[in-house]
């Protein structure tokens, strides 16, 4: 419970604070998952599958589009919660996001989100809470871990970006300014690209989603 | 008679959620439909662009709704398709095409922001540069290569089937690359200016071409729409850079061999120069 972390959005007025915990090693995702399909309010959470989580930014964007929604009254799903899942997805459905990016049965990296959407949820009592009914392993949400737990190819498949971002054979994707030096390698991932190079392709996968995320299936 | 309405022009105020970002926005350029800002994106510390397109009260509310939210989403899918198909763009980071209840707020989008300086600046500095040392030195050597990284970008650009629109030289930018910054010499080799200039030149003409703003931009695989895009950059750029217009010539001889319909769309541009932008409606 110490790995809880509460943070303030940029632009989201102060009191509707983000508080994220991210787990490994969940034993008991099917409680947690019947506790959200039965709509009990204690469990009102994102609980995320964080295998399909790219990064910070990528969650936190989900965050900031639901919480904008939810000032503007303008929530598509039951509440802000679930709405950070949809968020999430590339397209209008919202049963399919929450299949795809919530929890399932088997899920073991787990992330769980939930905003102060009244005053009596604060750090401490969510904190507590997640305590008593996670069975897991706290660890640190950050670029770092979610790295870890992250399944690029799923993430890909996911919102249908391969090569994105990847330095393919066929020199379908030039170097963007047309410059002729280096061209990128051509299994920049399978020979194990140097750590500029998968810094580089991970921050335009990155951007990529979160262009789908906003357009939402307006493509 | 006077006019006695002394009232300063009502700005626009940000739309929600952006008006209790600390630090403020700052206003860096408006145009007729939109207000473009310069704030961050989840942490101050991610600085992004904010594209505001407000709401015009003399438009009936319904159809200033859906005209909003259909230029946010047409210019958003545009940067979104470009970005995946490895164009040089902005990406898009968030926004919100239908503004916040019936108040009216417009719409918004948030962008990357792009570093370094537009093609225009660069340009108008090299042509200087070349004004006060004669021709043949490193600037226009420099200039060159930029009017080829130009055509280049454009290429790709149209190759994957979008038209910019407003191609001006103020809608490009040129971003200075993460090597160049670590060594700007790239140009200091095999010339005759001396060191410092070459060097200078490198600085200020390396980089990658950005293109910017596509708040008019369409997909379309025809070759006239394409032919009118380099048109419209064509005229442009002899009205901003007149000294520079034979490096348009460059523009035009990289784009011929970027892809592959390209040579078919520079004989259409012969066309296109013949009559003007607007098509001959006879037959």
């Amino acid at each position: 419970m110490a790995f809880l972390q509460s943070l303030n959005l940029a632009h989201i007025p102060p009191d509707l604070a983000v508080h994220i915990a991210l787990y490994a090693d969940v034993q008991n995702a099917p409680f947690l998952r019947d506790q959200l399909l039965q709509g009990s309010p204690a469990f009102e959470y994102a609980l995320i599958d964080a295998t399909v989580i790219l990064s910070t930014t990528h969650v936190l964007a989900a965050v900031f589009r639901a919480a904008n929604d939810h000032l503007n009254g303008r929530l598509r799903s039951r509440n802000v919660h679930s709405e950070i899942v949809f968020s999430l997805g590339a397209n209008n459905n919202i049963a399919q996001s929450l299949r795809t990016f919530g929890i399932t049965a088997t899920t073991t990296d787990l992330l769980a989100i939930k905003l102060s959407t009244n005053p009596s949820i604060t750090a401490s009592t969510v904190s507590e809470h997640l305590a008593a009914s996670v069975n897991g392993t706290p660890v640190e949400f950050s670029d770092a871990t979610l790295a870890k737990m992250a399944d690029g190819g799923k993430i890909r498949k996911l919102y249908k970006l391969s090569g994105v971002g990847e330095a393919d054979s066929k020199g379908k994707r030039r170097r963007k300014d047309g410059s002729e030096e280096g061209s990128g390698g051509v299994d920049g991932i399978k020979a194990g690209s140097t750590g500029y190079d998968a810094e580089r392709e991970r921050k335009e996968l990155e951007v990529a989603i979160l262009g789908l995320m906003a357009l939402r299936g307006a493509v | 008679m006077e006019i006695t309405n002394n009232d300063p022009p009502q700005p626009h105020p940000l739309p929600p959620p952006f008006t209790h970002t600390a630090p403020a926005p700052t206003l860096l350029t408006q145009g007729a439909e939109a207000l473009l800002y310069r704030t961050h994106f989840l942490l101050p510390s991610h600085p992004c662009a904010l594209k505001h397109r407000p709401s015009k009260p003399y438009r009936h509310p319904v159809l200033d709704k859906r005209l909003t939210k259909h230029r946010i989403l047409s210019e958003a899918r545009t940067l979104v398709k470009c970005r995946r198909e490895g164009v040089s763009v902005p990406g898009v980071l968030a926004l919100d095409a239908e503004g916040c209840g019936d108040a009216g707020s417009g719409g918004w989008m948030m962008m990357e922001w792009v570093e370094g300086r537009t093609v225009k600046e660069v340009v108008v500095e090299a042509g200087k540069r070349i004004k006060e040392r004669g021709g043949g030195g490193v600037w226009e050597e420099g200039l060159r290569a930029l009017m080829g990284k130009i055509g280049r970008a454009l290429g790709r650009m149209h190759e994957v089937g979008v038209v910019h629109g407003d191609l001006t030289t103020s809608n490009m930018m040129l971003r200075p690359s993460p090597t160049s910054l670590q060594n700007g010499t790239t140009f200091t080799n095999g010339a005759e200016g001396d060191g410092d200039d070459a060097k200078s030149a490198g600085e200020s003409l390396e980089g990658e071409i950005v293109l910017i703003d596509f708040g008019l931009a369409a997909q379309s695989l025809q070759d006239e729409d394409k032919a009118v895009d380099l048109y419209v950059l064509e005229r442009a750029f002899g009205s901003t850079h007149p000294e520079a217009e034979e490096g348009f010539q460059e523009v035009l001889r990289v784009y011929g061999e970027s892809y592959k319909g390209a040579k078919v769309v520079l004989k259409r541009l012969e066309d296109v120069r013949l009559r003007g932008r607007k098509r001959s409606m006879l037959g």
